[in-house]
C-alpha cells in the first residue's frame, strides 16, 4: 500500500524532448457543446474488429443506446451518443484518413436518455468481473489517443500476474489541455475510476502520473484521494505519457521490446479512461462524450468542449467562433503525434483529444536537406534507435537493414523529427518502414 | 472534396533548429581565432581567408549546378570548410596554394561524394594533407606572428612542434625552457592561421558546447589521450619527449580536437562511438608526433579515423529501450 503523502520516487527515462508547452486552453473551463443535428458513429472507434451494427435506417434511437454491437473480444459497442432517427450506414470520413462505416443519427433535439440506463444497486459490492463487464458494455476504450479496448487490458492472461496500475495523467502533448481540465474538474471521477480499475484487476497499488506543469491537477487528485491511490508529479518532458516511458519513469521497469505493460505486471490507463470508467459503473453511462481541446493558431475562440461521439469536426469548429481565414492543417490530437485530416467532415471518435489547427505559418513544410549526421535524433530517441541509419536504409529500399536498426520499436512520438536540423521526416520513415516490413512478412508466411 | 487541408505525417511542430543555423554557429565559433589570426597576420591573412572563401563558395556553386542539383552554397557548410581551411595553412601561404587547397577541399573532399552530409572525410583536412604532400615546401614555410600596426615583419620561424623534433634529431635532447605556454595561449607562436590562439578557439568551442552542436566527448578524450600519452613518455625520458603541457598547446590540436574531430558528417554519432574516436585520433597523433616522419599528425589522426567512422557506429550502436536481459528489467514481483 502506497501512502498518498508519500513523496513518490520518479525515475528518467532515456532520450526526449521539450517543444513549448503551448497550452492556450489550460485555464478554460470544459464547456458542453451545443448538440449537432447530425453525428456520424464510425463502427470502427478503437484497435481491434469494428462493431457490428445491430440497428437500421428509420430505427428510432436513444441517448446511450447501443448501434452497435462489439464484433469480437478485443472489439466494443459503440452507442448513439444523441436521441433521434437512425438515417442510414453509409461510409464517410474516418479519422484515419479514409472513408469508413458510419452509423448516422439525425437529431430529435430532444437528447432523451435510454430509460435502461441506471446506475447499478450496490457499488460496493461488484466484483472485478462484474466491473470489466460494465466497462466492456458501456464502450469504454483508451481515451489517450491509442482506442485500445479497456476491457481487454483489464484481462490479462493468467501468466502475467498485474502488480500495478498506473493512472495516466501526463499529457506531454503540446497544446492540449483535456485532460488537466478533467483532473482539475473531476478529479473525484478519476481518483473513483482509477479505483474501480484496480478492483477490475485485483491490484492494491495504484499511481496516478502527472507532468509538473500542471500542479493544481497533482493538488485537485491528491485532495481527492485516499492513502490508497498516489499522485505523483513527473518531469515535464515529452513523452513523458509514452505508455512504456511512464512505465520506467513511475516504476523503473522497462517493458521488453515487442512486449506489453502487463509483461512487467503493469496496467496504465488513461484519466479519461478512468472517469469514464467511473460515470459507466456509477450511474450506468456509456461512452457517449468525450472532452475535446480545440486550440492553436487557427481556431477563433481555443476552448475545452465535451463532444458527443461522432460530431463532425465542422460543428466542433463551428462552436468555436470558426476558423482563422488561413488555416493550413487540421490536426486530431496533439502536433507530436496527432494525425493530419484533409477535411472538416471527420466525426470526433472515442480516441479524439484534440482538434488543433494550424494556420499557414504554423504549419510550413519544411523541405529536407541532407542527414549532417549529428546525431540529435540518436540522443532524443525514448527507444534508444538510431533514427538516422534506419531513415537512410527506409529511403533506399532496404527494408531489411531498417529492420536490423529495429524500427519495429520505434514508437512514433516524433522526437527524432522535432529536432533534426535536416528537417528529415523521420517518423515518415519510420512508418512507412514498419509497414512495408509487415507487408513484407504477410508475403512470405503466404 | 470542399476543404482540403494539407496532409503530413507528424510531428507537425519542430524545433528551431535548421542546418544553416547550425553552419553558422560554427562560423560564428571561428570568428575569435579568425579575429586572432587576422591581427597577427594582418593583411595576409585576410588575403588568405578571402581567396578560399571566394574559391570554395565558387567551387561549390559550380559543382552543384555541373551535377544539376540545388545551389546551396548559403547553408553556411561551404564558408565553415573556407575557413577552416585557411587556419590550417602557415600564414605565408602563396594564393595558389590557397586557391588549390580550396578546391581540392570542396571538390575532391566534399563534392565528388555527393556534398553535405555525404562526405566520408573532412574536407579541409583531406586538402591539407593534399597539400603538405604536394607542395611540402610551401605548407611548413612558418614565419613569426607580427602583430597587426605593430611594424614588426614576419621572419621565418619553426613550428615548437618542428622545432623539437629536429631539434631531437640533430642533438639527441630536447630543451622547452625557450617557450613560455602563455605565448602559445594567446597566440604566439609559429604555426598555421588558425591555430595559434587556444583562448580564441576554447572561447568558440565553448559557445558550440553551449548550443549542443558539439559534445565535450571527442574533444576531452582527444587531448586528454594525448595529454596522459606525452605524460607518460615524458615522465620515462623528458630529455627526449616533451611535457604533455606543451603537447596539448602546441600545434593543431585545440583546433583539431575541437573543431575538425567534431565534425559530424565524418564522426560517429552515438556517445560511445564518440568516446572511441576520440581515443584513436590521441593515441595517432601521439605515434606521429613522437616517432613519425612529421612533427605533427593531428591532420593525419583525424583522416584515420574518419575512415574507422562507419565501423564504429556500426559496433556503438546505443543500448535499445526493451533489451536489457529478462532479470534486469524488473517484473512483478
Amino acid at each position: 500500500m502506497m501512502g498518498a503523502r508519500k513523496k513518490q520516487k520518479t525515475y528518467r527515462f532515456q532520450g526526449g524532448v521539450h517543444p513549448p508547452e503551448e497550452k492556450l486552453t489550460a485555464a478554460l473551463p470544459t464547456e458542453a457543446m451545443p448538440l449537432p443535428e447530425k453525428i456520424y458513429i464510425p463502427l470502427s472507434q478503437h484497435i481491434g474488429a469494428p462493431a457490428v451494427p445491430v440497428v437500421k435506417e428509420g430505427d428510432r434511437v436513444l441517448t446511450g443506446m447501443v448501434v452497435a454491437e462489439a464484433g469480437g473480444f478485443v472489439s466494443t459497442p459503440v452507442h448513439a451518443s444523441i436521441s433521434g432517427t437512425v438515417t442510414g450506414i453509409v461510409d464517410y470520413p474516418h479519422p484515419v484518413g479514409r472513408n469508413m462505416p458510419a452509423v448516422v443519427v439525425e437529431s430529435d433535439g430532444a437528447d432523451k436518455l435510454d430509460e435502461k440506463i441506471t446506475p447499478p444497486p450496490d457499488i460496493n459490492s461488484l466484483t472485478g468481473e462484474e466491473i470489466r463487464e460494465i466497462i466492456k458494455n458501456a464502450g469504454i476504450v483508451g481515451l489517450g489517443g491509442a482506442a485500445f479496448p479497456t476491457h481487454v487490458k483489464l484481462s490479462p492472461p493468467k501468466d502475467k500476474p498485474i502488480d500495478t496500475l498506473i493512472i495516466n495523467g501526463a499529457e506531454c502533448e503540446p497544446y492540449l489541455t483535456a485532460d488537466h481540465r478533467l483532473m482539475l474538474e473531476h478529479p473525484e471521477k478519476v481518483i473513483g475510476g482509477a479505483r474501480l480499475l484496480a478492483k477490475a484487476l485485483g491490484v492494491t497499488r495504484v499511481l496516478t502520473g502527472v507532468e509538473k506543469n500542471k500542479m493544481d491537477a497533482v493538488q485537485a487528485l491528491t485532495g481527492a484521494t485516499g492513502s490508497d491511490v498516489a499522485v505523483v508529479p513527473f518531469a515535464v518532458h515529452y513523452p513523458q505519457g509514452a505508455e512504456k516511458q511512464l512505465i520506467k519513469a513511475s516504476v523503473d521497469r522497462v517493458v521488453p521490446a515487442g512486449g506489453l505493460p502487463m509483461d512487467v505486471g503493469v496496467v496504465v490507463q488513461n484519466v479519461g479512461t478512468a472517469a469514464a470508467v467511473y460515470d459507466a459503473v456509477t450511474d450506468g453511462m456509456p461512452l457517449i462524450s468525450r472532452i475535446v481541446t480545440v486550440t492553436g493558431p487557427g481556431i477563433r475562440t481555443p476552448k475545452n468542449l465535451r463532444v458527443r461521439i461522432g460530431t463532425p469536426l465542422s460543428e466542433v469548429i463551428a462552436s468555436c467562433g470558426g476558423l482563422a481565414p488561413d488555416v493550413r492543417k487540421v490536426i486530431l490530437g496533439g502536433p507530436m503525434m496527432g494525425n493530419a485530416q484533409f477535411n472538416l467532415q471527420v466525426p470526433v471518435i472515442k480516441g479524439t483529444s484534440g482538434v488543433l489547427l494550424l494556420t499557414e505559418s504554423a504549419a510550413e513544410v519544411l523541405q529536407p536537406g541532407p542527414c549532417l549526421r549529428c546525431g540529435n535524433c540518436v540522443r532524443v530517441c525514448p527507444m534508444g534507435l538510431t533514427p538516422l541509419m534506419f531513415a537512410r536504409y527506409t529511403e533506399l529500399g532496404m527494408f531489411d537493414e531498417a529492420a536490423e536498426f529495429n524500427v519495429a520499436d520505434c514508437i512514433e512520438c516524433g522526437c527524432c523529427a522535432y529536432e533534426c536540423p535536416a528537417h528529415i521526416p523521420l517518423v515518415q520513415y519510420a512508418k512507412y518502414a514498419k509497414a512495408e516490413i509487415q507487408n513484407r512478412k504477410r508475403k512470405a508466411a503466404g | 472534396m470542399k476543404d482540403v487541408y494539407l496532409i503530413t505525417s507528424g510531428p507537425h511542430v519542430h524545433s528551431t533548429d535548421s542546418i544553416p543555423r547550425v553552419m553558422y554557429s560554427v562560423v560564428l565559433a571561428l570568428l575569435p581565432a579568425v579575429a586572432v589570426s587576422i591581427l597577427f597576420f594582418g593583411a595576409a591573412a585576410l588575403m588568405m581567408y578571402a581567396i578560399s572563401i571566394i574559391t570554395c563558395i565558387a567551387a561549390e556553386a559550380a559543382c552543384q549546378k555541373i551535377m544539376k542539383r540545388p545551389v546551396t552554397v548559403t547553408d553556411g557548410s561551404v564558408l565553415i570548410t573556407a575557413i577552416l581551411l585557411a587556419m590550417n595553412l602557415p600564414p605565408s601561404a602563396p594564393w595558389w596554394l590557397v586557391v588549390v587547397g580550396s578546391l581540392t577541399a570542396v571538390v575532391l573532399g566534399k563534392q565528388v561524394y555527393g556534398g553535405l552530409g555525404y562526405n566520408p572525410f573532412n574536407p579541409v583536412l583531406v586538402a591539407r594533407v593534399v597539400l603538405l604532400i604536394s607542395f611540402p615546401v610551401q605548407m611548413t614555410n612558418w614565419v613569426s606572428p607580427a602583430p597587426l600596426f605593430s611594424g614588426i615583419d614576419m621572419v621565418s620561424m619553426a613550428t615548437p612542434l618542428g622545432e623539437i623534433k629536429t631539434e631531437l634529431l640533430t642533438t639527441g635532447a630536447i630543451d622547452l625552457a625557450r617557450y613560455n605556454y602563455f605565448d602559445f595561449t594567446v597566440g604566439f607562436m609559429g604555426g598555421s592561421l588558425g591555430e595559434m590562439s587556444v583562448i580564441a578557439l576554447l572561447l568558440g568551442a565553448l559557445f558550440l558546447l553551449y548550443r549542443g552542436y558539439i559534445t565535450w566527448h571527442i574533444p576531452v578524450t582527444y587531448i586528454g589521450t594525448v595529454f596522459v600519452l606525452t605524460g607518460i613518455f615524458w615522465m620515462y625520458d623528458p630529455t627526449s619527449f616533451a611535457n604533455p603541457v606543451f603537447h596539448v598547446l602546441a600545434g593543431g590540436l585545440v583546433l583539431g580536437a575541437f573543431f575538425m574531430a567534431t565534425d559530424m558528417v565524418t564522426t560517429p554519432v552515438s556517445p560511445r562511438g564518440m568516446v572511441i574516436f576520440g581515443l584513436g585520433c590521441g593515441i595517432l597523433t601521439v605515434v606521429i608526433r613522437l616517432f613519425g616522419g612529421y612533427p605533427e599528425g593531428v591532420a593525419f589522426s583525424i583522416l584515420l579515423m574518419n575512415a574507422a567512422t562507419p565501423i564504429i557506429d556500426r559496433y556503438t550502436v546505443p543500448r535499445k529501450f526493451g533489451y536489457t536481459r529478462p532479470d534486469e528489467a524488473g517484473g512483478a514481483s
